[in-house]
């Protein structure tokens, strides 16, 4: 069993109403360290993707990250962006040309994507962003690949958790939330929590759960 | 001649301080200075797709482009925005690390001179220490 375009088109779906769901936690996680917008950002941001790519045709897994992307990039408003926006970009990207990917695919592309987040905000493994819970997931979903679909995917969403929770006692070494130095810890990153519902929305599709 | 693109998290800071750079050296020359800002919704935010837009008008009429943005998100929408461009387009930009009101003025009086790329980036970035009062 691979992951299909209509998988990605189901995680796109979830990671919409995850996000939708946990707007007010997102932004409350967000206001005691940011500017208090993510969560607002990212459900008016994967509300517009949504928009853009329902009821639309795609032929490959490329065709229908790039959309997003875009759409992202235009319509969040923040950071998370230009972030998220390059993730999926990249992501289309390394999937160009193909409708089903393999775990080890998708764990390919995710890094790609990841390249382009580090590349872009020049953020590093425990500066307390996306990274945190990214990196351990995508390792994660690599290290699990021979064991089949639904061991990575579940190995890859324990790491993202992990990575998420890892976030609260980091010191803040980018964006907003840096400026308030010591103070940054004890909160949870905003980014890696919306990160650790991208890869359970992942999960959840190409899974059928 | 080098163009400057303000981007801002709000769209009236961004064209306000594009004004003030263009009112500062109109009178040298013609330097194209726009100013890019807000959400997509007309909110506090910055728009990749915006700066995109700014950047396709400006560089048929521009040698080079130096952005000037506010602080966070300005500066990786402006990273975001040039990564989409192509690489001879890309090579033509740089983004400065300078206070966006002070640079602006400083680079748009350098710019208007006839002044390069590198030349009106390195004026801006000198803005950061530009002493305001005397004490």
């Amino acid at each position: 069993m691979a992951f299909t375009l209509e998988m990605a088109l189901l995680a796109l779906k979830k990671f919409n109403a995850a996000v939708e769901e946990k707007k007010d936690y997102l932004t409350d996680l967000d206001s005691a360290i940011g500017d208090a917008d993510h969560g607002i950002n990212m459900n008016r941001g994967m509300k517009k993707a949504m928009e853009k790519i329902s009821g639309k045709e795609y032929g490959d897994f490329g065709g229908l990250f790039k959309d997003v992307a875009m759409t992202i990039m235009s319509a969040v408003g923040g950071s998370a962006g230009p972030l998220y926006g390059t993730f999926f970009m990249k992501m289309g990207q390394k999937l160009a040309g193909k409708t089903e990917a393999s775990t080890e695919n998708m764990a390919d592309a995710m890094q790609e994507g990841l390249g382009g987040i580090t590349s872009l905000g020049k953020s590093q493994a425990g500066d307390k962003t996306m990274v945190d819970a990214l990196q351990p997931a995508i390792d994660a979903l690599r290290a699990g690949a021979p064991d089949g679909e639904p061991a990575a995917w579940k190995a890859a969403v324990d790491a993202a958790q992990k990575g998420m929770e890892d976030t609260i006692p980091m010191l803040a070494k980018r964006g907003r939330s840096s400026y308030l130095g010591e103070r940054s810890i004890g909160h949870q990153d905003p980014g890696a929590t919306s990160i650790f519902y991208l890869v359970s929305a992942f999960r959840d599709a190409g899974t059928g759960q | 001649m080098v163009g400057i693109l303000i981007v801002s998290h709000s769209e009236d800071a961004a064209r306000g301080i594009a004004q003030i750079a263009r009112g500062m050296s109109a009178a040298i020359g013609d330097a194209p200075i726009a100013g890019v800002g807000g959400n997509d919704e007309g909110g506090l935010g910055v728009s990749v797709a915006k700066i995109m837009e700014a950047l396709a008008d400006m560089l048929p009429k521009c040698d080079g482009i130096l952005i000037l943005p506010d602080l966070g998100s300005s500066v990786l929408s402006s990273r975001g925005a040039v990564g989409m461009l192509s690489d001879e387009d890309a090579a033509k930009i740089v983004i400065a690390d300078a206070p966006v009101l002070e640079g602006a003025m400083l680079a748009a009086v350098e710019a208007s001179t006839g002044a390069d790329l590198p030349a009106v980036a390195q004026i801006a970035k000198e803005a950061k220490n530009l002493k305001k009062i005397d004490h």
